[in-house]
């Protein structure tokens, strides 16, 4: 299970990647594995606005289907059209599948957020 | 999974990297490698699954067919020595109580095999409907253990393992005794993935042995051991029905699509009066097969609408790995029912558009 440094994690996890102003998140790759084949991601129309924990979509393995968390408060930005195009990305590098950007509007939100040691521990304690 | 039932190979799940959940209490593998790889190699290839999960209940004595005739809505007295026929256990209603295959050994001897969710269910309620008849009713399902080697390779790795009396046994029959690498098997032609295959009924302590030999045997024709995750993707496809989704106690055969298994004419069985009167007063729910017109997956249990109106719900919903399309069972009003017609699948609160199509959805395979 990868855990890249740089990022921060949530507990339902989602990764992380803060540019600037800009959160960038995906689903980690203990996620994708737990989850097993993605088949199917819907994602947020560009301009929605999420609180840290709203529901802002779906992805969806074989089994079942499960929510996606705003692991921040925001906007949208930018939506990841090919990854909702092909979802199996997800599964072949999660950190690189990002699905949507958030313009934070309150950065110190990330506070609450894991960082990569904690998210190991995080993850060893559901397993 | 402390306190869930183990079959036989439960020890020998992990060195295959399996995933083991709790399937109506057992612990069971819902996938090895992935659901995917395991779909697609049962259909090109072949799979190794694992059912001894699945109840055995042994029906012998004097009267042991015109019980089975009574309990049952199919005609077991049109089976030879041999031969199995899937038939459908009713209520009083006509309500499916479960799904079987009867296995005929002799006129005084057969096996019922029955789900395991259904399992005790299924046997208080055969041993209540036994007054009348010089029969006994044995619940074996714990001596029993089964695999199911299925895909278009099955009959060739089951030659390369049990030799040339393998290629004998023509579909929905069996034989009582195959030696495999001298383990005593009863093997039918049956399977539950729409694909050629066989099911091996062995003894509790011999199916770590059979399986072994059986990967061993099949490697080189590219068996792969599958999950249950697969087992439903794939009789999915196939439009067989899952006992808990497509029928239930509150579901009848013919609304299901089983109409072919209920034999009427018969004199006297358990459901025929219900039946009888549905199939005379018009069957105003059946089970239609749809794809999606728009995006999304449809899952068991939502609600299928037309307008503002439910028309009924989804029993089974996947992305169909072989066929690469969104699709769905739903057991719909019938009126709604017919191909062709748009209904609305309602995904997360939304309406998402789908349309009736033919079924089955995959065109099964079976060797006849």
């Amino acid at each position: 299970m990868r855990i890249p440094d740089g990022l921060y994690f949530s507990r339902e996890h989602e990764w992380v990647k803060v540019e600037g102003g800009l959160a960038r998140v995906g689903i980690t790759d203990y996620a994708q594995d737990e989850l097993g084949d993605v088949v199917y991601v819907e994602l947020p129309e560009p301009e929605s606005a999420f609180q840290a924990g709203d529901t802002f979509g779906v992805v969806e393995s074989v089994k079942a289907a499960s929510d996606l968390y705003a692991p921040v408060s925001g906007k949208v930005v930018d939506v990841n059209g090919e990854v909702a195009d092909d979802p199996g990305q997800i599964n072949e590098d999660a950190y690189g599948s990002w699905l949507i950007v958030l313009e934070m509007s309150d950065s110190s939100e990330l506070d609450e957020l894991l960082s990569p040691a904690d998210y190991e521990k995080w993850c060893a304690e559901e397993g | 999974m402390e306190q869930l039932q183990k079959t036989p190979l439960y020890p020998i799940y992990k060195q295959y990297g399996a995933r083991v959940v709790d399937f109506a209490g057992w612990a069971l593998p819902i996938q090895y490698e992935g659901i995917i790889p395991e779909h697609h190699a049962v259909r090109e290839a072949a799979g190794l699954f694992d059912v001894s999960h699945m109840g055995e209940v042994e029906i012998k004595g004097r009267d042991s067919l015109s019980f089975l005739d009574y309990i049952l809505t199919n005609q077991v007295s049109r089976l030879k020595n041999g031969q199995i026929q899937y038939a459908i256990m009713a209520n009083q209603d006509g309500g499916t109580l479960d799904d079987v295959l009867v296995y005929r050994f002799s006129e005084h001897h057969y096996w019922v095999i029955v789900n395991a969710a259904n399992r005790v269910k299924d046997i208080n309620w055969m041993k209540q409907q036994t007054d009348r008849f010089d029969v006994q009713v044995r619940d074996i399902s714990d001596q029993i253990a089964q695999l199911a080697l299925q895909g278009p390779k099955a009959a060739e790795i089951l030659k390369a393992a049990a030799g040339e009396a393998a290629e004998d046994i023509r579909f929905l029959r069996f034989v009582e005794s195959l030696p495999i690498n001298s383990i005593s098997c009863l093997v039918s032609r049956t399977g539950y993935t729409g694909e050629d295959g066989f099911e091996l009924y062995v003894q509790w302590d011999d199916a770590v042995q059979l399986w072994d030999f059986l990967m061993e045997t099949g490697r080189k024709f590219g068996l792969k051991p599958a999950g249950l995750g697969c087992r439903d993707t794939l009789r999915f496809e196939a439009c067989l029905p899952l006992y808990g989704n497509e029928l239930d106690e509150d579901i009848t055969p013919l609304e299901a699509g089983l109409g072919w298994t209920v034999k009427l004419e018969k004199p006297n069985f358990i459901g025929k009066a219900a039946l009888k009167q549905q199939l005379r007063l018009g069957i105003r729910r059946k089970l239609a097969g749809f794809e999606m017109l728009e995006r999304g997956i449809p899952r068991s249990g939502y609600e299928v609408r037309t307008g503002d109106r439910q028309i009924g719900r989804v029993t089974t919903g996947y992305f169909a790995p072989t066929l690469g399309r969104n699709l769905g069972l739903a057991l719909l009003d019938a009126e709604h029912a017919q191909t062709g017609n748009t209904i609305d699948i309602m995904i997360r609160g939304k309406a998402v558009k789908a349309v009736i199509v033919q079924m089955p959805f995959y065109t099964k395979k079976y060797k006849k």
